[in-house]
């Protein structure tokens, strides 16, 4: 095993002060989400306001700090049921083998050729503006990729004489699969996890932008940037500060996820 | 006294899919209507390049692996016909050692776990009890039981394989299969390893089907040895027997293929022609024929039948024919 590389630590340090700045947000923001400063509607960062206010009077920093919860609790959530169905079905699916596994994995090319974006507009449009509409569609589209990862993952170490091992030992399935299985994909699992997130932050950030994101006063940092586009000419600082939140924890993600790729899954198989 | 395994004209084809639809469009005949008896306290070697069908056989009569047609008896026990639930009360029974001692052990358990769990899944020993056999079994196999707590990762290959063997032993098992168990092992340490066997199998008394594609290991070990090749097994008899007077061309050539030590026995005899034939697409009659130095006419075209050449040997050559040539 190696020790992280300095952009993964760097990496894993801003974004854990992003996560409990996003956790512990009324305390973290200078304001409320909502509170209006009329004195200061539209200004430019200050000492008293670092990120400006937009054209409410809102402070931007504790927007995009609440934002964060938004945007941050859908990547966590929608990646995190995701990988759960993800490999509960990959699993089963590479397990079994055979007629099961060629119809199960069907479906998954079914639900991977839809256009991702066009089913979530769709679901989000039929279930209204809100997380659950969001946190649905995201989860809908993005268990096929875990599933497919898993399958593949299972086919190659059922095939390792351990797992035969413990047959001739008279293991049933369910052992078999959690204890020879499920244990040796761990690696594997939290680096698609790592990469994961910040695509599902993505995505929530894309819904935000076009409109179909939380409603107001609620902020993502989706529906900030959507905020900061129209004033982009004369006030760039309403996208430019939930823009590099969003570009700064996603390069995060990815940094983290190289550094738990190498440490954990060097040649996509570390351990055996 | 009927004998602890029977296995009676075992097969097992792998079917070939092809065209755009994957229709079956042939069979590998991995194994093909293979028979033989192993004692109780046995040691059968089974020899035979790689390829030839070896592992898949070994690996069928513990039913690993679903055999296409024929019956193996265990304990006058049919146990193709056992269900999910007798086949497991009977496992502990039957046991395997695998060729590649990196592979066959599960990297996240530690030896403790890993030489406790078929104990586990058979409640052979509560909590307190299964550690002390499991330190036991390690003691046996030559492993320090200080050692217990460590992973797979942190042994040595020699030491891997106790380990694997110390696992398949725990159960003591009647029968045990030798997946070529010393091949993966430097020369030095597979002396080890087959001395360990060895001692292990006299004090247990369990029968062993010992795999290997070295003859000399399965010499030093086995009472009887049967020779495979593409399939079938063309050659059986008592070790010495066999090793003094081989019947068949081929064993004839494994045994001359052996290099030997002294100068002047080297090179008196060609190698074998040519490589074994793909089993897709084995050759006609007498599947040795190509390669044989005393084929004739009717081995291309008729498939010879084991002959009988006493009451302990069989071949499958027509050169045993007492119909003649």
């Amino acid at each position: 095993m190696t020790s992280f590389s300095w952009p993964a630590r760097l990496s894993g340090a801003f974004l854990l002060v992003v996560l409990v700045a996003a956790c512990f947000a009324p305390w973290a923001a200078p304001y409320a989400y909502d509170a209006q400063d009329f004195m200061n509607i539209l200004s430019t960062p200050t000492a008293d306001h670092w990120m400006g206010t937009d054209r409410l009077g809102r402070d931007l920093f504790s927007r995009v700090v609440y934002g964060a919860r938004i945007s941050l609790f859908i990547g966590f959530a929608t990646t995190f049921v995701a990988l759960v169905i993800g490999t509960i079905y990959g699993s089963v699916s590479g397990y079994a083998g055979g007629k099961t596994d060629q119809y199960m994995m069907r479906i998954v090319d079914v639900v991977f050729s839809l256009p991702d974006l066009l089913l979530i507009i769709l679901l989000t449009v039929i279930m209204g503006r809100g997380m659950a509409g969001i946190f649905l569609a995201l989860t809908l589209v993005s268990w096929v990729t875990v599933a497919r990862l898993v399958r593949g993952e299972v086919l190659r170490l059922k095939e390792f004489p351990f797992v035969e091992a413990s047959r001739a030992l008279g293991a049933g399935h369910f052992r078999i699969m959690t204890q020879d299985i499920l244990p040796n994909m761990i690696g594997v699992l939290v680096v698609t996890l790592s990469f994961r997130i910040p695509l599902a932050i993505l995505a929530e950030s894309t819904l935000g932008f076009i409109g179909l994101g939380v409603s107001p006063p609620l902020s993502s940092w989706g529906t900030l940037t959507n905020d900061g586009w129209t004033a982009i000419k004369f006030y760039p600082h309403l996208i430019l500060f939930p823009s590099l939140a969003i570009f700064l924890t996603i390069l995060s993600f990815n940094f983290l996820g190289e550094g738990l790729r190498d440490r954990w899954d060097p040649k996509g198989a570390s351990r055996i | 006294m009927t004998p602890l395994l029977k296995v009676q004209n075992i097969k097992k084809y792998f079917p070939m899919h092809g065209g755009l639809f994957s229709k079956v469009v042939s069979q590998v005949r991995a194994v093909d209507d293979v028979s033989f008896d192993l004692n109780r306290g046995e040691i059968l070697g089974l020899v035979g390049e790689s390829g030839c069908g070896k592992t898949t056989l070994g690996r069928m009569t513990l039913r690993l692996l679903e055999p296409t047609g024929g019956q193996v008896f265990f304990n006058d026990e049919d146990i193709l016909k056992l269900d999910h639930k007798a086949l497991t009360r009977l496992r502990p029974k039957m046991q395997i050692i695998f060729q590649d001692p990196y592979g066959s052990l599960n990297p996240w358990f530690n030896v403790e776990r890993i030489i406790g769990e078929g104990m586990r899944i058979h409640k052979l020993a509560d909590a307190k009890n299964l550690a002390e056999k499991v330190e036991e079994m390690m003691v046996k196999v030559g492993l320090l039981p200080k050692n217990k707590k460590r992973y797979p990762h942190e042994f040595s290959g020699g030491q891997r394989q106790r380990i694997g063997i110390a696992r398949a032993l725990a159960l003591h098992p009647d029968y045990l299969v030798c997946d070529e168990p010393v091949s993966a092992l430097d020369v030095s340490i597979q002396a080890q390893i087959v001395n360990l066997l060895q001692k292990l199998q006299q004090e247990s008394g369990m029968a062993m089907l010992f795999i290997s594609h070295d003859l000399d290991v399965v010499k030093h070990l086995s009472q009887t040895i049967a020779v495979m090749y593409l399939g079938k097994i063309v050659e059986t008899g008592p070790t010495e027997e066999l090793i003094r007077e081989p019947a068949h061309p081929y064993t004839r050539a494994l045994l001359d293929a052996k290099p030997s030590t002294n100068p002047k026995n080297r090179a008196k005899k060609a190698p074998l022609p040519g490589d074994v034939p793909s089993p897709m697409n084995p050759p006609s009659g007498c599947h040795f024929h190509p390669r044989c130095p005393e084929a004739h006419e009717r081995c291309k075209t008729e498939e010879p039948e084991i002959q009988l050449i006493n009451n302990n040997r069989s071949v499958r050559c027509h050169l045993f024919d007492p119909a003649g040539k």
